[in-house]
């Protein structure tokens, strides 16, 4: 700050740490967390080729979308599901703590056929209008299913070419039931009885609302963490953030004493900025990611370090305080970006090519370095620059 | 405050005992990666891990002996906390999966599945794609940015100390068999980026130091005084570093525990390489093949 100018360093400074705790302000409520973090589901299809069903785009866009409707028809709140390359479908289920049955559900293809003695299949799944859970005269729950027109057509002629003989009725090639016709039914409804526990007939309901999917997908990840556990590792990250700042700070101080709570100053505005950036950008917050946050913290003083030793350098070299700071500045700068790209060379490699863990750690990094350059430097010029006239340097 | 005042130590001097250190090392984590191998998690390879939460501690053995009667030969068990266990196996069927938490919880009374990770092997290949296209990309792009902004010379030097960093670390989660899992991974390629940062600080100074060399000097004798210049500089940003991932590794929990060790291992022999094998070896490589006199 040169005498008689305004110190606008650090009045931009200021103002960018109230914009961003407005922005981050109660972080609570605006950070969106992993899957990891909050508890739910991550589950990974694949679209697999059957002789019957080989793969195509369109089938894909069609899988998506039947899965969507059984997802919503589960209810959970604030699902994903999206086509990841050519064949794969992502699932993230947040707050789902019965992964089982969500794999159960969202996996199994629901083909409905209805078939004679002989084998031969007379009506399929895709003639249904509706299927709910009902339950029988003795208490059982059953799966009444209602035909459409066409179906409704198609049920009755075979109810009356199979009196007196059974009706199979198959999902995914398994019999579930296989009841004796009494009698035609015109009426286009009828029951499947299999003997099912009332979680059992749901998800067939659910599945045969939903419709059958076009192919056969398997489960090829799924990764679940119950909220409670995922309580666990925030609890456990927040402490290890806690101290290992902690820990940066007293060092920060013992070492470079004024310059070192300038430094721990600067460090505050990093974490601040981070979340704000974090925040605005709408990533999500993952355990790997927490991680790389407390990381980073001991990182961001690194630009401190050198610039601190660099003006402790210039200083016993002869040069006055003021010179000293001026040519710390300057000549610590590119290292700082040396260093710095290099790092940042593999944490955008981990984040472009990497996913899950390794894509996260990618994230946070990446934003670690970009926001404690500017901290390190920008802003600790800022804080320097103003307290310089009150401190005295010891070296 | 100052841990190291005006440091004249003979780094380059004493580097054939520095190789020597790190040579054994390697070849104990070599050793280690050949007899027992790595330790590879379910990211990798494939398979099914279960953790189950009692509301009683249990030992890994009764957890052990209730599931001898299901046919998890391969499985392993481990303690996760005083109430909690890992189960680790090929891959399970989610029938099976029902199994086994049917079968716990009618020894243990009551017992919840709180984490689930079912990786199948496409997903764990991958993932090794993934790692070593991830791992050669960010060498070569360091070494393009060293060559550039530096010299050929240290660049290929800094690529040899990162591959000296990698091979520690690989031998440090063989020997004491952590599990490598996909966090692990992330964590090498985080070392990859940030352990050279000590070693471009020498070679800064060095830079500066040859533009206004002192007369008679050797290039050895100006590495050396280079390295002892910036000392203070590679320590203290190493134990910022350093000491936030103590913090993890401790009060972290369990899930980051193999993350943070191999983090901790890493910025160790970051350092070590930055010091005593990115410089050494480019005055090596000058005294033999001199580009500069």
């Amino acid at each position: 700050m040169r005498r008689g100018n305004l110190p606008w360093r650090l009045i931009v400074s200021v103002v960018l740490v109230v914009i961003s705790l407005v922005v981050i302000i109660p972080v609570k409520q605006k950070i969106r967390l992993g899957l990891d973090l909050q508890g739910g589901s991550h589950i990974l299809l694949e679209c697999v080729d059957t002789p019957e069903a080989p793969v195509d785009s369109d089938a894909v866009k069609r899988v998506v979308e039947i899965i969507r409707n059984r997802i919503d028809q589960l209810g959970v709140a604030e699902p994903v599901i999206a086509r990841q390359g050519e064949r794969r479908v992502l699932v993230q289920l947040p707050g789902v703590t019965d992964p089982q049955r969500a794999v159960e559900v969202i996996g199994r293809t629901a083909l409905l056929e209805f078939k004679d003695e002989n084998g031969n299949t007379l009506l399929t799944g895709a003639h249904l209008k509706n299927a709910q859970v009902q339950y029988d005269r003795f208490g059982r729950p059953v799966v009444s299913i209602a035909f459409d027109e066409e179906g409704a057509k198609l049920f009755a002629q075979a109810t009356t070419l199979n009196v007196g003989k059974p009706i199979g009725i198959y999902l995914d090639d398994n019999l579930i039931s296989n009841p004796v016709v009494q009698e035609p039914i015109m009426g286009g409804e009828a029951q499947i009885t299999g003997g099912f526990t009332l979680e059992e007939a749901q998800n067939l309901a659910i599945l045969l609302r939903a419709g059958a999917l076009p192919v056969k997908v398997e489960v090829i990840e799924n990764r679940s963490v119950e909220p409670s556990l995922g309580q666990d590792s925030i609890t456990h990250g927040l402490r290890a953030a806690v101290v290992g700042a902690l820990l940066v700070v007293v060092f920060m101080i013992i070492y470079y004493g004024w310059l070192g709570v300038l430094a721990d100053l600067a460090l505050a505005s990093f974490a601040i900025f981070f979340l704000a950036i974090f925040i605005s950008l709408r990533a999500t917050l993952t355990l790997p990611g927490i991680a790389g946050f407390i990381v980073t913290v001991g990182m961001a003083v690194d630009a401190n370090v050198l610039i601190f030793e660099r003006i402790k350098e210039e200083y016993r070299a002869g040069k006055t305080w003021r010179a000293s700071i001026e040519a710390g500045f300057n000549k610590a700068f590119h290292t700082i970006l040396d260093s710095n790209i290099t790092t940042l060379i593999a944490a955008v490699m981990m984040f472009y090519l990497g996913s899950g863990p390794v894509r996260g750690l990618g994230v946070t990094l990446t934003l670690g370095i970009i926001c404690s350059m500017f901290t390190g430097i920008w802003v600790t010029r800022a804080l320097v620059d103003f307290f310089a006239e009150w401190i005295k340097f010891e070296a | 405050m100052e841990l190291i005042k005006n440091p004249n130590l003979n780094f380059v001097g004493n580097r054939r005992l520095a190789y020597t250190i790190s040579i054994i090392i390697i070849a104990v984590g070599l050793i280690s990666l050949l007899v027992q191998g790595l330790n590879y998690g379910v990211d990798f390879v494939g398979g099914t891990l279960l953790q189950f939460r009692f509301n009683r501690e249990v030992e890994v053995e009764e957890v052990r002996e209730a599931l001898e009667g299901l046919d998890l030969a391969k499985s392993t068990v481990q303690r996760f906390s005083p109430q909690e266990v890992i189960i680790r196996s090929p891959k399970l069927s989610s029938e099976e999966q029902d199994e086994v938490e049917k079968i716990l919880g009618e020894i243990f009374g009551e017992v919840e599945l709180v984490r689930v990770e079912d990786v199948g092997p496409a997903v764990g290949a991958d993932l090794r794609r993934m790692a070593v296209t991830a791992v050669l990309v960010a060498l070569l792009g360091i070494l393009v940015y060293v060559s550039i902004r530096f010299e050929f010379r240290p660049g290929v030097t800094s690529i040899v100390a990162l591959a000296h960093d990698a091979l520690v670390v690989l031998g440090m989660l063989s020997l004491f068999q952590r599990e490598f899992s996909a966090p692990v991974l992330a964590a090498i390629l985080t070392i990859l980026g940030y352990s050279i940062n000590d070693s471009i600080v020498v070679m800064d100074r060095v830079r500066e130091n040859l533009a206004l060399r002192k007369k008679g000097e050797t290039f050895g004798e100006l590495v050396n005084r280079s390295i002892n210049e910036t000392l203070s500089r590679t320590v203290n940003t190493v134990l910022t570093t350093i000491l936030p991932v103590l913090a993890l590794l401790i009060l972290g929990g369990e899930m980051l525990r193999d993350f943070s060790f191999t983090l901790l291992i890493g910025l160790i022999a970051g350092t070590y390489s930055s010091i005593f094998v990115v410089s050494p070896l480019w005055v090596e490589w000058e005294e033999r093949k001199p580009l500069r006199r």
